[in-house]
């Protein structure tokens, strides 16, 4: 994809609230929201793998609702509220304070410290996309069974993993919202 | 037209369509209703519902219990939060399951064009693969669904590759039973067997007045799926199509009498049972 603008494309003011901040772009018709999330915004953790709304990479929350960015155009979510990877983890209560290599501090939420534990991801490329559509998941059923679970992620592939160690570390991580006592906000 | 875009934007990311311009319908909020008509006979459903609407609203799948069985297996629920029923009826593609359930149903697609509102019934509306009769300026503003009459029981079963693909094949069925707990009225529907949603309307006709047993549903099946013509692709021959659409309407008869038989007993006056 050639983020280069043709000079007679007519642009468009797009107005969104990503990860609780406000942006405003002028964008072409034909951008994607995916597009306009990685190049117009930095925000590269939303990945894209097909561009064709089956892997699931690129799924984000479209006014609370998960949704696939390479499906949506960036003109259709003015107004919009969207989270990306990037904010998942204000999205739920927090949990335990880890140390990354370069030395930042960061603090995960339950759903990233049992995705963690699980070895939920091997290249993380799929990741994202699991973190958001498994976050739905847990805010409309907090207390899914296996099946359930499956039937949420089914939308998402992952070529590493073979599926088991996600579904775990949903299933753990529904377990410890409980337990901490009031699910995702 | 662009609705959910669940199916266009796929189609235009593979270059499979170049349009001018699209018109955006998706926040068109006068589109944007699950409606109830006042004598309860049919539900209509506006065009800028998606399909995780279908499956949130509160009474809608009690009283159409086929559509909320068929809606489950449509994609993803992200897929789901974003596409439209009645944009699936209208890219008709024979594998979806939307466009079974309004042949099944004897649905409407009321549309809008230059002259001003018209409907067109289910059986006039899907011409071959991905073709309706919608010229391209008009627009499908809702679908008009039937609801089942006292004593109906309803059932949709498909079988695909993987939980969310489009059905291999997909049938449903509408049974009523009159007082005696015979087969007032059959509807048999399938998806994924021909270039269209294809309805059974001759197993229909000879199981009306019949008793109902297991042997009924299997025979029923086997004729039903001996008038299929469907096709071999990638995904599957044609000969195992036909052998899995006996096998689902078998099952699909056979639930939907379970059903109108326990609304019949569960109140005593019938009512549609899910
Ligand atoms: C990975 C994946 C899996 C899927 N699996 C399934 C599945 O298992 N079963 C299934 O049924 N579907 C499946 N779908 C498709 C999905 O259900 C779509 O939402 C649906 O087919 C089209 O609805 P839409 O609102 O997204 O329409 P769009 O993509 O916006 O439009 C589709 C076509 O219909 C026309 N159109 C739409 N609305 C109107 C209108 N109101 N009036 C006139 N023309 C209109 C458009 O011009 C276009 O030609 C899948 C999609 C994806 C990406
Ligand atoms: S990149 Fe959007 S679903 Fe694959
Ligand atoms: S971890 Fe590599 S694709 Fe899922």
């Amino acid at each position: 994809m050639n983020p280069a603008v043709h000079p007679d494309e007519t642009l468009y003011e797009v107005e969104v609230v990503v990860n609780g901040e406000r942006h405003v772009r002028r964008v072409e018709a034909r951008r994607t929201l995916a597009d306009f999330l990685r190049e117009e915004l930095g925000l590269t953790g939303t990945h894209i793998g097909c561009e064709h709304g089956v892997c699931g990479a690129c799924t984000v929350l479209l006014d609370g609702r998960a949704v696939r960015s390479c499906l949506v155009y960036a003109v259709q979510a003015d107004g919009a509220d969207v989270v990306t990877v990037e904010g998942v983890g204000g999205q739920l209560p927090r949990g335990r304070r880890v140390t990354l290599e370069d030395g930042r501090e960061v603090v995960l939420n339950p759903l990233q410290e049992a995705f963690q534990e699980h070895h939920a991801l091997q290249c993380g490329y799929c990741t994202p996309g699991f973190l958001i559509s498994a976050l739905e998941l847990l805010r409309e059923n907090p207390d899914p069974t296996e099946d359930e679970v499956r039937r949420a992620l089914s939308g998402n592939l992952c070529r590493c993993t073979g599926y088991q160690n996600i579904v775990d570390a949903v299933l753990d991580a529904a377990r410890r919202l409980r337990a901490a006592g009031g699910g995702p906000a | 037209m662009l609705a959910g875009g669940q199916s266009l934007v796929p189609m235009l990311h593979m270059r499979l369509v170049r349009p001018v311009a699209l018109v955006d319908i998706h926040r068109a909020a006068d589109l944007d209703f699950i409606e109830f008509t006042p004598e309860g006979e049919s539900v209509r459903i506006g065009a800028a519902v998606r399909h995780a609407d279908l499956l949130r609203h509160p009474v809608l799948g009690a009283r159409l219990p086929v559509l909320r069985e068929a809606v489950a297996h449509v994609a993803h629920p992200a897929i789901r939060n974003r596409g439209t029923a009645v944009g699936s009826v209208c890219h008709a593609d024979p594998a979806a399951e939307m466009p079974a359930v309004l042949a099944l149903l004897d649905g409407e697609v009321e549309v809008l064009g230059a002259a001003g509102l018209y409907t067109v019934p289910a059986d006039a509306f899907f011409l071959t693969y991905f073709t309706t009769v919608l010229p391209p300026e008009d627009v499908a503003v809702a679908l008009r669904l039937p609801l089942p009459a006292p004593g109906t029981g309803q059932a949709f079963m498909e079988v695909a590759r993987r939980e969310g693909d489009f059905a291999l094949v997909g049938a449903a069925a509408c049974l009523r039973l009159d007082a005696d707990g015979r087969v007032a009225e059959a509807r048999l529907a399938f998806c994924g067997v021909g270039d269209t949603p294809v309805r059974a309307r001759e197993v229909e006709a000879q199981l009306a007045g019949t008793v109902p047993s297991a042997a009924a549903w299997r025979e029923a099946g086997a004729a039903a799926a001996a008038h299929l013509e469907p096709e071999s692709d990638a995904h599957a021959s044609a000969a195992y199509r036909r052998e899995v659409a006996a096998y689902l309407a078998a099952r699909v008869l056979e639930a939907a009498h379970r059903r109108a038989e326990g609304a019949f007993g569960a109140d005593g006056r019938g009512g549609a049972a899910g």
